[in-house]
């Protein structure tokens, strides 16, 4: 059967290129970084050409590179280790975090439970789009709050916010500002000096690199606490043998995606806008997010009267793999909160699907899609006792 | 495709993607003698049940004929269907003892967080058994 994998925005292949690049890491050129010889010491500088790379590509110093795990680690440390840092200065005072409703659950978690050890947390109302008002930031920023976190791309609705108008104001009022940029990075360009960014997290797994790698940009002077302690790698503040074949595979990911970048967007936009204005031709269906502020690989789409994980499952019966906001579909049997956030009912964030194009979506993949799904539909709206509308 | 199913085993039986495949029974009874509209408020999920009752040789009330409609997910469209194939010939005494580890059982099993959607379709019988019985008594009264 054919296969066509539309869920790039959960995770994406390894690009050959970047297999190849890891390969020696693993067994010829294994050293720690640690170590003063020379197996450690080619480890260590193989490290450090990874980092010079990813800096370079947010405009950022090596120095200011730290490697973790993943983006939620990376998020973790963002939230936890800055309000660790404020309350060992600070004593008494906690502070105040002001973050969006329609974050990562990494960062939503990391929130939660800084709310229950005494921080205060502000919660971001986003409009129908799923765009945080630059405004908005600007009055819940209070004399307390320490840091304002807000997603750079929506990985659900791919809708991009505007950092650098946030990272503006937060420069202004003297506040640290952090973007999630899992979903963006690689894909379009970020400056963390122009658009006034302090801490960034980004993802391997995401731009066709190795999954178990990614980075936090932390800007120089920023206090932050770290969540691992031990053998003191990453400049102390994250602690574990370094990840050498990861941390190299992830570099040349994004090497390929900078290069790249200019083309491959265009590229996809192209058949994102071709996806939305095909399936918006089918009565009942409506585009969740933001017709242009979106990233190119993203559609995010509603169907009426259709519950998502049937939707995503009878796809996949066609070989097709997409995913769904449903709450049929979440381990708590709750609709996404992102859908709920930009004013969808519950019963409307039921039919939602998201298709995510990526690296390896060719165009008759689309057509395939175009050609399985308006059957599928038909069928579980015939099921459906809301369906006879149509 | 074999591969395919098995991946899916981990999640839902192979019982039950071969229902979900080719449901039994869905669509709309005109002149139902009894219909059943329940919604689950937790995830969303809606079935509606509609029964055609008759009458057996013993002159005992059937369950002769039976639809669905459902709006929800892999495991709803599945149950609403098995409940169809298990009750349908049966009396309407029978019809009401179903329970949900019935269906569950009958489906091979169901994920954990699944067994409310056989609740729901047991409820939508009971509902499509009791709006029926609420019929003849008004039958009756005329």
């Amino acid at each position: 059967m054919k296969k066509v994998y539309l869920d790039y925005a959960a995770t994406t292949p390894v690009d050959p290129r970047v297999l190849k690049a890891m390969i020696p890491y693993f067994s010829k050129k294994f050293g720690n970084t640690m170590s003063l010889h020379s197996f450690g010491q080619n480890a260590k500088t193989a490290t450090e050409q990874a980092r010079q790379v990813l800096a370079k590509m947010i405009g950022a110093s090596p120095e200011e590179i730290i490697f973790t795990s993943s983006a939620t680690e990376s998020n973790n440390l963002v939230l936890k280790g800055i309000a660790s840092a404020f309350r060992q200065k600070q004593g008494q005072n906690r502070g105040h975090m002001i973050i969006s409703t329609i974050e990562h659950p990494c960062i939503m978690e990391s929130a939660k439970w800084l709310e229950s050890q005494g921080v205060e947390i502000t919660k971001l109302p986003v409009d129908k789009y799923g765009l945080v008002n630059p405004d908005d930031v600007k009055k819940a920023i209070k004399k307390n709050t320490i840091l304002v976190s807000v997603i750079h791309a929506s990985n659900e609705i791919g809708t991009i916010e505007p950092i650098a108008e946030i990272g503006k104001i937060c420069k202004e009022t003297g506040v640290y500002f952090h973007t999630d940029a899992a979903q963006s990075f690689g894909k379009i360009p970020i400056s963390v000096k122009e658009m006034n960014i302090d801490l960034l997290t980004a993802s391997s797994h995401k731009i066709y690199g190795p999954k178990g790698v990614a980075l936090l940009y932390v800007r120089e002077g920023i206090k932050i606490t770290p969540l691992l302690h031990g053998g003191g790698q990453e400049s102390g503040l994250r602690s574990s043998t370094v990840n050498v074949p990861a941390i190299v595979g992830f570099a040349k990911a994004a090497e390929l995606c900078l290069k790249e970048m200019e083309k491959e967007s265009k590229r996809l936009s192209r058949l994102r806008d071709r996806l939305i204005k095909t399936l918006l031709k089918i009565e009942g269906v409506h585009l969740n997010g933001h017709p242009q502020k979106r990233l190119s690989n993203n559609v995010n789409i509603r169907f009426d009267f259709i519950e998502g994980e049937s939707l995503v499952i009878q796809l996949d019966l066609q070989g097709i793999a997409c995913s769904t906001g449903s709450a049929c579909s979440s381990m708590k049997l709750e609709p996404s909160y992102v859908l709920l956030a930009i004013g969808l009912k519950r019963e409307e964030a039921h039919g939602s699907l998201r298709i995510s194009l990526g690296r390896f979506t060719k165009e008759e993949d689309v057509k395939y899609f175009l050609k399985v799904l308006p059957p599928i539909i038909k069928k579980l709206r015939e099921i459906s006792p809301y369906g006879k509308k149509y | 495709m074999a591969k395919n199913t098995k991946n899916y085993q981990r999640l839902y039986t192979k019982k039950v993607m071969e229902i979900f495949k080719n449901p039994h029974n869905y669509g709309r009874i005109k002149n139902a003698d009894g219909i059943g509209r329940v919604g689950n408020p937790i995830c969303g999920d809606v079935i509606w049940l509609y029964i055609k009752v008759g009458k057996n040789k013993k002159n005992e009330e059937i369950i002769k004929d039976i639809k669905f409609e459902t709006f929800g997910c892999v495991a709803a469209i599945a149950t609403s269907s098995i409940i169809t194939d298990l009750v349908k010939g049966k009396t309407i005494k029978e019809a009401s003892t179903i329970t949900k580890n019935k269906i569950i059982e009958s489906l091979g099993g169901l994920p954990r967080i699944k067994y409310h959607c056989s609740v729901l379709a047991v409820d939508a019988l009971k509902e499509a058994i009791k709006d029926y019985f609420g019929k003849v008594k008004v039958w009756a009264k005329k």
